[in-house]
């Protein structure tokens, strides 16, 4: 379960500022760390997140910029709660200083101390909510006048508000976000294709009020006895993943997502659906090298969606080889250009219409002395974009109620966006058209 | 402006600060510190402290300032009160002497009218960790606990596990585990759950039961705590549930319907502790309702493919775990392949890790896929990831029988592309195929001989060596090809060369024409000029037999070998059960017993207390099914580094156990089929034939230095007598019915007299005890409990004995499971044994008959020994001794 002592080290293994909790391994242990680290690397070994020594010292340890955050353990300690802890100390530590990097740790030494004495006891992780911590962990505490203590929400049922909370105007922003993970083979079959939605929520609402989000959740409508197709379609989730403040028994016995929000903004609720849909944009290439000396690309673009939504921001990245030069483009929309540094390029459209279609054709130069080892790195194309008022599955947010018992009225804003998560498009290979040039 | 004004400020101050306190070190600092410390001005004392405390944190040696900074703990700034129990915490070690300075303040501040005081000085005198100071902790930590303030009271819940890791004893003697107890039912949740992650942490590293008790009404505080607790307060009551035995199967199903919903939780180890309350209780037959089960395997599904995509760390000990379940419960996940396809962006480990998930899942239907992204992967640039994807091609081939001819197609293809470390790791990958499917394929050969010069890996030599020795009849070269590799034979790793020196035997047993120099020139060289004594051995055992009776010689080496299994399994069925019962902890992690951990010896089983059920009967509690030998074995991987758990079992067998199995499994085909052999007991004889064999070769040779003492027995039999298995098992008698015998006489147990036996049923272990009472009072609260033990026997139930009247006496069935604590006895099967009763407890020992432990009556079948040595082989302990030998 616990966690011995918690390090941050810098990306040579120096400790910029550690907790010993239990004090049961000596702390100079953490010298152990990056030999680890180093070896496995020489000997072209996998790296995983949690090493151990020989003498049975265990680090499980999360990057982050520059950093390393590392927790050290003796026993047979909960892995996922500690490597999550490490994620979490990330987010209240970005919470507090926007950035996390030797800089700011230096910088906030003080803090940082009390923080990971509120946030941990013993290796068990305590309050985490940064908001809560906020409030009596502060940055500039000799400036007030009276004492801190410990705010009621540390301790109560509801640890993620604090009371008496006042907006002038009581309004919350719900961001339907769908991020589209796509995976193409070379053939152009679709091996994968997943939607990850989340609802992002900012509150700005007084008191503690309670809320209840109603979705065109199929399960709902089933279990409710409503006609779905009464009210449109309705959706399938596969898998439904809440924010601590939503009462997960309540949605367990009649699907309602009832809560009460933490102030600001968070992640409400998170899905995922893996039912196949059309990728929206699609890309076709078609490479052809000639007697190994040039290398030309063509390449297609088409936006299957409906022709009323426009995706914007649309950059499709396509690999080529590293030793290619002198590129040439040729597009019929947009802007392509070389990028050098990724061994690619990048075709960028601000705006793409639905049902369009648009073609680059790209041509490269390459060295006559060929590169022997042919097992060059193969990344697929990657795309990029953003398409808003629009989300694949079909969800919408049919209403949500604001219940306070001071009776304001509150009004909820909507937003949806369909944007790319891991877009990928397998390199079909290239046609060789091996002629032989005239000596 | 306002704000550009306030970032300036802020930038200037924070420039500020790190000049002050992180200033380059000055002769005579601690000396100027100590003078600040001890400054009339607040503010410069309270600098002072930070710029202490900013040395400590570089690594600089403050500790001389100790009382000097002591001095500003009274103090009514929180921030400074705060640093110098910072300072505190890290110095008290180095002096104890000194802290006893701070107690008063300490004391006193758990008096303070502001909780968060109360709170940070209780926090703070048990991180202290001086012995000194434990009784001045008691009374502060009493008064904690019954605090007004719920956020005191957390903190206090937690102090007793400090003060339990520190002094036990006083611990229990001040009744503050009694107090966690009560706390349980206190109104507020983040309390519970700290009483219950310090109730849980105290039962687990104490060796007395009972600490932690769970009765009817503490369950439903717990489960009622479960929706008001923070997530971390959550992942401490699902552990606890997960280790509750419950009363029967309708307290079961109701813990499962009110964990359920936690499997939608946003925190990935809620998600993951759910499902081991589930895993568990199915796998503990705490649910067996068919419909229950089904209804956990419909929820469970979703939310395991949602972690994989979870930060990518979390992915990784997802991915560990969810191969575990899968060899527990084939039947999940069986339509979501697709999820486990690795991502171009994936981090290497998580790769690796999906990979094995694919193996796992990969079946008739979905198999074209699986290999197609193989392949796929084959062209990446990570060579370990492409290594482990070939070997993943060759796996599906020995899983799929159906699939074997397009894998061996797919890894044609590859080693047509000429990358040389994807032709070495096919080549190993081809021969696990050979042997897998014996005389299918030999059109491959070919092909894969032409690659002979380009190889360089041991084990990729070995591999060909072991083909082309094994194909020697169809191919027409095949002298040439191995007189390539005699010439440099000296030089060559000891695997190349024992695979050499069988290869070329059987090539002169199948062409002698062809052979007779090369045979001459390696027995020579490998008896005369090697020093590795298994590679003498083993050339002086075939020089031998090809001298006695080259008829024999051929029935020995060119016989069947029996085909090698596919091995699905990641660990051995009995660390299955274990590693499931610690899902998401780092034992299931390196697929290691949490024993090896020190803390958690896996096997805490939290019992229904018996006050409120004394119905609970033995049949509530279902042993565990685990095979004696089988475990111990287990237990001997230990040493092996945990990051290598999951070389591929494919590998061919490397340990020096192994190694000898095989070399008797493979040569000395013990079914009969030799001639040499009598069928009857084939265990037997192939002892003696080796025997004989030896001893022929000592009538035969001239030369009588030749035969080294060693050879005889040393060499070729302590292996298996190290097995306690194989050789010596057959000549084991049969285990007399056993009796019970008086292990506590009346007069050493208060007038309890205790007889027992143990003894093995259908695979399970069981104590039957006696208990007479020969006193003239009812005896009650019988409770037994095991000393850490060589076989990790622990029992698995409580006694169920209510009552004994006087002068009666009462019999009981101890169901024993082999997953407790292990530590080696001397003898290994002395168990040292406490018993409890309301009058006493009572300490005795016993040896248990070594027949207990073996493998019931009947020899075992080699063929069968021998799988079950692959099984664990899969645990990959690459490092015992001998490099692999195959024959």
């Amino acid at each position: 379960m616990v966690a011995s002592a918690i390090f941050i080290l810098d990306l040579k293994g120096k400790v910029l500022i550690s907790r010993n909790y239990r004090g049961d391994i000596p702390i100079r242990k953490i010298e152990k760390f990056m030999p680890l680290v180093l070896a496995a690397e020489e000997e072209e070994q996998t790296l995983s997140p949690i090493l151990s020594t020989e003498d049975g010292v265990n680090f499980l340890y999360v990057k982050h910029n520059n950093l390393y955050l590392l927790a050290m353990t003796k026993k047979n300690s909960n892995a996922v709660t500690i490597l999550l802890f490490l994620h979490k100390l990330i987010e209240v530590f970005k919470e507090y200083f926007k950035v996390l990097e030797e800089e700011s740790i230096r910088d906030n030494f003080v803090i940082i101390y009390e923080l990971l004495d509120e946030m941990m006891d013993f290796g068990y992780p305590q309050t985490t909510e940064s908001k809560i911590l906020q409030e009596y962990i502060t940055q500039e505490s000799h400036q007030m006048e009276v004492q801190v203590r410990p705010p009621v929400a540390v301790t109560n049922a509801v640890s993620w508000r604090s009371e008496g909370i006042k907006y002038r105007k009581n309004e919350v922003f719900l961001d339907v976000i769908e991020s589209v993970n796509l995976l193409v083979n070379s053939n152009g079959n679709v091996l994968r294709s997943e939607i990850l939605g989340s609802i992002k929520m900012k509150c700005f609402l007084s008191g503690m009020p309670e809320l209840r989000l109603g979705l065109n959740d199929k399960v709902m409508f089933e279990t409710a006895g409503k006609n779905a197709t009464a009210k449109g379609k309705a959706i399938e989730m596969e898998d439904v993943k809440f924010h601590q403040c939503v009462r997960l028994s309540r949605f367990e016995n009649n699907r309602t997502i009832s809560f009460i929000p933490p102030d600001g903004e968070f992640e409400l609720m998170s899905y995922r659906l893996s039912t196949q849909v059309k990728p929206l944009i699609w890309t076709e290439v078609i490479v052809q090298t000639h007697s190994g000396s040039r290398i030309e690309y063509q390449i297609k673009a088409k936006a299957q969606f409906k022709r009323r939504s426009t995706a914007n921001n649309v950059a499709i990245s396509v690999p080529v080889p590293e030793d290619a030069d002198t590129p040439k483009f040729k597009c019929s929309m947009g802007t392509a250009a070389y990028v050098p540094e990724k061994n690619a390029i990048v075709w960028t459209i601000k705006q793409f219409q639905g049902g369009k279609e648009f073609i680059l054709r790209a041509h490269f130069g390459l060295p006559s002395v060929k590169n022997e080892d042919e097992n060059q790195k193969k990344p697929p194309i990657s795309v990029k974009f953003e398409i808003p008022y629009f989300t694949t599955s079909g969800i919408q947010v049919r209403y949500l109620k604001v219940v306070e018992k001071s009776g304001y009225q509150a009004f909820p804003w909507v937003r949806y966006i369909t944007q790319n998560g891991d877009y990928h498009l397998r390199m079909p290979e290239s046609v060789k058209t091996a002629k032989l040039s005239a000596i | 402006m306002q704000a550009a004004v306030t970032k300036f400020t802020q930038n200037a101050l924070a420039d500020l600060r790190r000049q002050n306190f992180f200033s380059t070190a000055k002769k005579g600092e601690n000396f100027e510190l100590k003078a600040d410390l001890n400054s009339e001005y607040k503010e410069r004392r309270k600098d002072t402290v930070k710029r202490v405390i900013a040395n400590m944190t570089i690594g600089k040696d403050v500790s001389s300032l100790f009382a000097d900074v002591v001095k500003n703990m009274q103090t009514d700034d929180i921030e400074l009160k705060k640093l110098v129990y910072l300072y505190l915490i890290n110095y008290a070690k180095s002096q104890p002497e000194l802290v006893i300075l701070a107690v008063n303040t300490f004391v006193k501040d758990t008096d303070d009218p502001n909780p968060l005081i109360r709170a940070l000085a209780i926090r703070t005198m048990g991180c202290l960790r001086v012995e000194e100071i434990t009784n001045y902790l008691c009374e502060p930590l009493r008064k904690c606990l019954r605090d007004d303030n719920p956020y005191v009271r957390k903190t206090a819940a937690i102090c007793v596990a400090k003060l339990y890791d520190l002094n036990p004893q006083l611990t229990v003697d001040n009744g503050f585990v009694a107090t966690l107890q009560e706390m349980i039912s206190d109104s507020n949740p983040v309390v519970v759950a700290n009483a219950v992650a310090a109730l849980s942490e105290i039962n687990d590293s104490s060796t007395q039961k009972g600490l932690f008790n769970i009765n009817n009404s503490i369950l439903l505080k717990l489960l009622a705590a479960l929706n008001e607790s923070t997530e971390w307060g959550q992942i401490c009551i699902l552990t606890t549930l997960a280790d509750y035995v419950p009363v029967d199967e309708k307290e079961a199903e109701n813990i499962v319907e009110r964990v359920i919903p936690r499997l939608q939780h946003a925190n990935a180890s809620v998600v993951l502790s759910a499902v081991k309350v589930f895993m568990v209780y199915m796998n503990q037959n705490y649910i067996t309702s068919e419909k229950t089960i089904n209804l956990i395997v419909k929820k469970m599904t979703p939310p395991l493919v949602t972690l994989v995509s979870d930060h990518s760390e979390i992915q990784y000990v997802a991915l560990r775990n969810i191969n575990l379940i899968l060899q527990k419960r084939s039947d999940i996940l069986s339509q979501e392949i697709r999820v486990f396809f690795c991502k171009y962006n994936d981090p290497p480990y998580v790769k690796l890790e999906k990979l094995e998930v694919m193996i796992q899942l990969c079946n008739d239907k979905n198999v074209d896929q699986v290999l197609s992204e193989f392949k796929e992967y084959c062209n990446e640039v990570d060579v370990d990831f492409v290594r482990r994807s070939v070997r993943a091609i060759g796996r599906c081939a020995i899983k799929l029988e159906s699939a074997a001819e397009r894998c061996v197609n797919v890894l044609l293809e590859l080693i047509s592309s000429h990358v040389n470390y994807v032709l070495q790791e096919a080549i190993v990958v081809m021969k696990d195929i050979f042997r897998k499917y014996p005389h299918s394929y030999e059109g491959v050969i070919v092909n894969l001989c032409k690659n002979l010069e380009s190889l360089d890996e041991p084990e990729a030599k070995a591999s060909l060596i072991w083909i082309i020795g094994e194909y020697a009849e169809k191919i027409d070269n095949a002298n040439e090809l191995l007189e390539f590799f005699l010439e440099g034979f000296k030089e060559e790793s000891s695997m190349v060369q024992l695979q050499l020196i069988t290869a070329i035997v059987k090539l002169f047993l199948k062409k002698p024409s062809q052979a007779q120099d090369s045979v001459q020139k390696i027995l020579q060289t490998a008896t005369q000029s090697c020093d590795n004594p298994d590679i003498r051995d083993r050339a002086y055992i075939y020089w031998r037999l090809l001298s006695t009776n080259p008829q024999a010689a051929k029935t020995v080496v060119l016989a069947e070998k029996p085909p090698i299994e596919s091995h699905t399994k990641i660990v051995s069925d009995s660390l299955l059960d274990e590693l499931i019962a610690n899902i998401g902890t780092l034992a299931s992690v390196y697929y290691k017993p949490a024993s090896l951990f020190g803390g958690r010896t896996g096997d805490n089983k939290i019992f229904s207390t018996p006050a409120e059920d004394a119905n609970a009967d033995i049949e509530g509690v279902p042993g565990t099914t685990i095979g004696g030998v089988e475990n111990l074995l287990d237990l001997d991987f230990d040493d092996s580094s945990a990051q290598k758990s999951s070389t591929p079992p494919s590998a061919a067998p490397k340990s020096g156990m192994n190694d000898l199995l095989d070399l008797l499994n493979d040569d000395v085909p013990p079914m009969g089929n030799t001639g040499l052999s009598q069928p009857s007991t084939p265990s037997n004889n192939v002892q003696n034939d080796l025997l004989s064999i030896l001893g022929g070769g000592n009538n035969t040779m001239s030369s009588s230095n030749i035969m080294s003492p060693g050879l005889n027995s040393n060499n070729l039999m302590s292996p298996n007598s190290g097995l306690g298995g194989l050789g010596g098992l057959s000549m084991m008698s049969q285990p007399q019915q056993p009796q019970k015998t008086v292990m506590l006489p009346a007069n050493e147990g208060k007038g309890m007299e205790i007889s027992a036996v143990f003894v093995k049923r259908q695979n399970k272990f069981f104590m039957e005890l006696t208990f007479s009472n020969k006193t003239a009072q009812p005896l009650s609260e019988i409770a037994i409990q095991f000393n850490k033990n060589t076989y990790g026997l622990i029992p698995l139930a409580p006694i169920g004995i209510n009552v004994i009247p006087p002068n009666e006496s009462r019999d009981f069935t101890l169901p024993l499971g082999t997953n407790g604590p292990v530590q080696q006895m001397n003898p290994p099967t002395l168990l040292q044994i406490a018993v409890k009763n309301n009058l006493g407890v009572y300490y005795f020992q016993h040896v248990l008959p070594t027949s207990l432990f073996e493998t019931p009556s009947t020899t075992p079948s080699m063929p069968s020994f021998g799988m079950n040595m692959n099984n664990n082989n899969n645990n990959n302990n690459s490092n015992n001794g001998l490099d692999g030998l195959l024959i």
